[in-house]
């Protein structure tokens, strides 16, 4: 019996920052949701918001910060306020998270092999040996070469790309239903991205586990998610299937991003460009976050614009002026 | 001892290092040698040095003569050198032995009282500094800063009388001075192995500990506040691991090898101190012997006593530097300048 | 150990806190970040008091300790409270001599900060060149300076202060002399460090463009930057010098007789406590614990406010 209980659905998320210079409404109102096997793309700029929802998720955001409002209900349950222990025990086992740079992920004084079999003890009452020989197939899984001996090194003995790998492997020890991954190819070399985004996509179809693949880089994840969703200053400004978002978005914002991809530019022709840069977090514009940068903005836009499916009912704009009339 | 080559040059080029560091440490103490020798014998007369104030005209002239005064510096430096690695730092004034033997004799008891000195600021001054850093706005945390403050603000003497005061003259729980009954210990006295013994240890280490467990307090509450906010904390929270571990295995590992090696190189500090509290407790440590050389003129156990620290110190140096570059895998596996 | 830390533990009063006034001189923002610690404004009234009886002493001390006419042996080892022979009330008793108390700790803050003050400024001058110079000329310069200072610091201050004194013997100058030399080595090697990182800024490559001179741009634009962690281990210093100053007369090493710091004060008194008369060796003992604790405080409080890392 197939349940159709979304893995994660996310309403109306907001997590704030309470600090000294004032409060910053670093996610402000997000929803959205993530079925069974699906890939979505978090995309936005430093400062949107995107990895903090992350954090929100996994319930990891830290004070000054504290979610603020909203609900989080991983497969049907809620887990906005769940308890430390609850979540600990979700943690890792059921939704895993991989984080920017592993050099600083792995802990630099502990053995490889001690950090993945303490992951593995965490949830599992197996014995080391055991342990032991479950990090060392997930090491062959993701590709690591001879994985015993790797085991037994340090962090810093690997290169970037080796490290993310086995943040991977860890990543995927319990087979968790939602993996989280933040930015996790934008600390490495281009060449490595490419192929750990396909070892990525190819490890998810294989167990049918969700992924959230949070990045700045739209071309990332026009290859490799079902959906996205962008954020800008702590909204989502437009989610849809990668098809429509990609070849026919909606909202300015988008539009920009889309034309500034040097691919995307005509030889000999400047790059694209959205001139201005996004919002301080303490000193948000009145209305619409992304007004003062559009072409398109009028006095209407000086009230907040609330989400519309102008278009098709499972693509979703939060504009007032958005791109009908484009078509590929 | 065999030693087992991990075949990826490590241990080469850490035997390399060693080596290197010895070098080092012999320089540094032929310098000193040479700083403590030219600060004694030139700066004042150096006949009044070696020879007691109250040898009479011949005598002085014979023993100036034996003693190679008369000769220029140089050799008189190189006779002292020659000397000293034999052993011969001079005869003590006061009790007519060999000034090296009169420190070695009170070794045993400066270095239990630094040892256990040590062990108390470990044993307390990590898990406070600890808590500490983790509940940084609580009541608790609040005071072992303000009690640390306290802590390395009291100068060692002030305290000791304190803590005489109040619990061997007030409260008459334990001696007031001196160390207790010893036992040997593979051909050493120590006081620890006796009821008597430790009631008397217990007073002058918990004194000269306090600075240090002030000392190891702050740093490791310091560290301990870096620490938490890392990301590799965050991903171990990540993989759902309990909060006990996340503590004990993976903050505790990254602040103990600062923290051990700063109060490593803080027992070189541990043994000069104890000439403070070895002075307000009556403990027979080579602190007293040196204070009392000092007010009684007897100079040769003065040089004695500089030269002889002035080395342990330089080994305890070398040594904490070498268990640095252990502890610390980063450090370990690479070409280690020295 | 504890109960398990509760990582999502949040400051309900942080939630609320109010907006910081944006309209604020750095110099007074300052002021008002270092008067959120109410104990470290305490500390430094204290220290004021302490400082201004210091210089007053001659003037507001009851009698003088030192003036051998007036003292007289029949006063000795008076309870606190007891008259005198001049019938002066000696609020804090006489010690062994027959010197009232409070006198004599009057004098024996002067002296002892006084020598705290004089060798701290010296070596701090000294200290500040030295890193200055290390930083500014870097290289071979900076190398054989920083090894020399690194060599000196490996040694405990007391250390260092026993070779000198052993070898000079006693007198005030060398006490000085002797703290100096212990003390200019961390000025040294805060300001170098400080230096080091403010020499790579844009002002600095600024101002040598410019043409102007060494000395003008170390002294007027390299050392104002450099100040605030001078400030922190400056006062951190003082404490630890007036402390060392304390512990050296107390053990007989330091100041002579004839200059008697609260070191010396408590010493005297070490012999009479075990027969009660405590007081001899007790309040010049709590004179100089203030002291010292309240520059450690205001230290502390300094070191957290300028501390850019720490800032949340």
């Amino acid at each position: 019996m197939v349940s159709n209980t979304p893995t994660l659905q996310v309403e109306d998320l907001k997590t704030y920052f309470y600090t000294k210079a004032g409060v910053a409404k670093a996610v402000d109102g997000v929803s959205f949701s993530v079925a069974k096997g699906e890939v979505m793309g978090l995309v936005g700029e430093s400062g949107s918001g995107k990895t903090v929802t992350g954090f929100s998720i996994i319930g990891l955001v830290d004070p000054p910060g504290k979610i603020a409002g909203g609900r989080i209900l991983f497969d049907g349950e809620d887990i906005t306020s769940a308890d430390g222990e609850r979540m600990r025990r979700l943690r890792g086992r059921r939704i895993a998270m991989i984080f920017q740079d592993p050099m600083m992920t792995l802990n630099p004084v502990l053995r490889i092999d001690t950090q993945m079999i303490e992951a593995v003890q965490a949830h599992d009452k197996v014995d080391r040996q055991t342990a032991f020989e479950r990090s060392r197939d997930a090491l062959g899984q993701v590709g690591i070469p001879s994985p015993e001996e790797r085991l037994k090194a340090y962090p810093h003995q690997f290169s970037g790309g080796m490290r993310q790998r086995v943040a991977i492997a860890i990543a995927l020890l319990h087979k968790p239903d939602l993996i989280i991954a933040d930015e996790p190819t934008t600390a490495l070399d281009v060449t490595i991205q490419g192929q750990i985004l396909y070892e990525v996509q190819k490890l998810c179809r294989e167990r049918g586990m969700s992924l959230i693949w949070i990045t700045h880089d739209l071309a990332v994840v026009a290859g490799l998610a079902d959906s996205i969703c962008v954020m800008y200053a702590g909204r989502i400004v437009e989610t849809g299937t990668i098809a429509d978002v990609i070849d026919r978005p909606l909202h300015p914002y988008t539009h920009g991003l889309i034309g500034s991809v040097p691919s995307h530019n005509k030889r000999g022709q400047p790059l694209a460009q959205i001139p201005g840069m996004a919002p301080s977090l303490l000193s948000m514009p009145q209305g619409c976050a992304f007004h003062p940068r559009c072409p398109r903005a009028d006095d209407k836009c000086l009230v907040d614009p609330a989400m519309s499916t102008p278009r098709r009912p499972d693509h979703r704009v939060r504009c007032f002026h958005p791109h009908l009339e484009d078509a590929a | 001892m065999r030693l087992h080559l991990r075949g990826d040059g490590s241990i080469e080029r850490m035997s390399v290092y060693i080596v290197r560091r010895l070098l080092q440490a012999v320089v540094v103490i032929l310098v000193m040698s040479i700083l403590v020798f030219a600060g004694v014998f030139m700066i004042g007369d150096p006949s009044e040095i070696l020879i007691s104030d109250d040898a009479d005209q011949e005598e002085r002239q014979r023993l100036v003569k034996s003693l190679g005064l008369h000769l220029p510096f140089y050799m008189q430096y190189l006779r002292f050198l020659g000397r000293a690695v034999h052993g011969d730092l001079g005869s003590s004034f006061v009790f007519n032995e060999p000034a090296l033997l009169l420190i070695l004799d009170r070794m045993p008891a400066t270095l239990e009282l630094a040892f256990s000195a040590l062990l108390l600021a470990i044993v307390f001054g990590i898990p406070l500094g600890m808590w500490a850093g983790l509940k940084p706005d609580s009541l608790a945390s609040k005071s072992i800063m303000a009690g640390s403050i306290f802590g390395f603000s009291l100068p060692t003497f002030w305290v000791g009388i304190m803590i005489i005061m109040i619990f061997a003259v007030i409260l008459g729980w334990l001696p007031s001075g001196g160390r207790g009954e010893t036992r040997d210990l593979f051909g050493v006295p120590v006081s620890f192995l006796t009821w008597d013994g430790l009631e008397h240890l217990v007073l002058p280490a918990v004194n000269l500990a306090l600075l240090k467990i002030s000392l190891a307090i702050r740093l490791t509450r310091a560290g301990t506040r870096e620490v938490i906010h890392q990301d590799y904390v965050k991903f171990a929270r990540a993989k759902g691991l309990r909060t006990s571990r996340i503590i004990l295995v993976h903050v505790l590992k990254n602040i103990l090898i600062p923290v051990i090696t700063v109060l490593g190189l803080e027992f070189g500090s541990l043994i000069a101190f104890s000439v403070v509290t070895e002075t307000v407790f009556a403990w027979p440590g080579m602190g007293k012997l040196i204070i009392d050389s000092i007010n009684l003129l007897d100079r040769p156990v003065v040089v004695a006593y500089l030269m002889i620290t002035v080395c342990m110190f330089i080994i305890i140096n070398l040594v904490v530097d070498i268990l640095y570059s252990v502890l610390d895998p980063r450090v370990r596996l690479q070409d280690v300048k020295g | 150990m504890t109960a398990a830390t509760d990582f999502k533990e949040v400051d309900a009063a942080v939630a609320e806190a109010p907006m910081v006034v944006k309209d604020q001189t750095p110099f007074r923002r300052f002021l008002s970040d270092f008067a959120e610690s109410k104990v470290a404004v305490a500390g430094f009234f204290t220290f004021l008091i302490i400082v201004f009886i210091a210089i007053l002493a001659p003037w507001i001390s009851p009698t003088n300790p030192y003036d051998l006419a007036t003292v007289d042996i029949l006063d000795s080892r008076l309870e606190p409270g007891e008259k005198m022979m001049t019938g002066t009330v000696a609020w804090l008793g006489t010690d062994g001599l027959g010197r009232d108390m409070v006198s004599a700790m009057f004098y024996g803050l002067r002296i002892s900060l006084g020598v705290g003050a004089v060798s701290g400024l010296i070596a701090l001058c000294i200290g500040v060149c030295v890193g200055l110079a290390s930083a500014y000329f870097g290289g071979r310069v900076d190398t054989i300076i920083m090894r020399i200072v690194d060599l000196q610091l490996s040694f405990p201050a007391i250390l260092i202060a026993l070779v000198l004194l052993a070898t000079l013997g006693k007198g005030v100058d060398k006490i000085i002399i002797a703290l100096i030399v212990v003390q200019w080595a961390y000025y040294a090697r805060t300001v170098r460090g400080s230096a080091l990182v403010e020499r790579n800024k844009e002002y600095i490559e600024a101002a040598t463009c410019l043409g102007l001179s060494h000395n003008r741009i170390v002294f007027r634009h390299l050392l104002p930057n450099v100040m605030p962690p001078l400030i922190v281990v400056g006062t951190v210093q003082v404490a630890h010098a007036i402390a060392l100053e304390a512990t050296l007369s107390f053990l007989g090493i330091g100041l002579p007789t004839t200059e008697p710091s609260l070191g010396l004060l408590i010493s005297n008194g070490f012999e009479y406590m075990m027969s009660g008369k405590y007081w001899i060796s007790i309040y010049p003992g709590v004179a100089l614990l203030v002291t010292i604790v309240s520059i450690n405080l205001v230290g502390d409080r300094l070191r957290d406010v300028l501390n850019p890392r720490l800032a949340r």
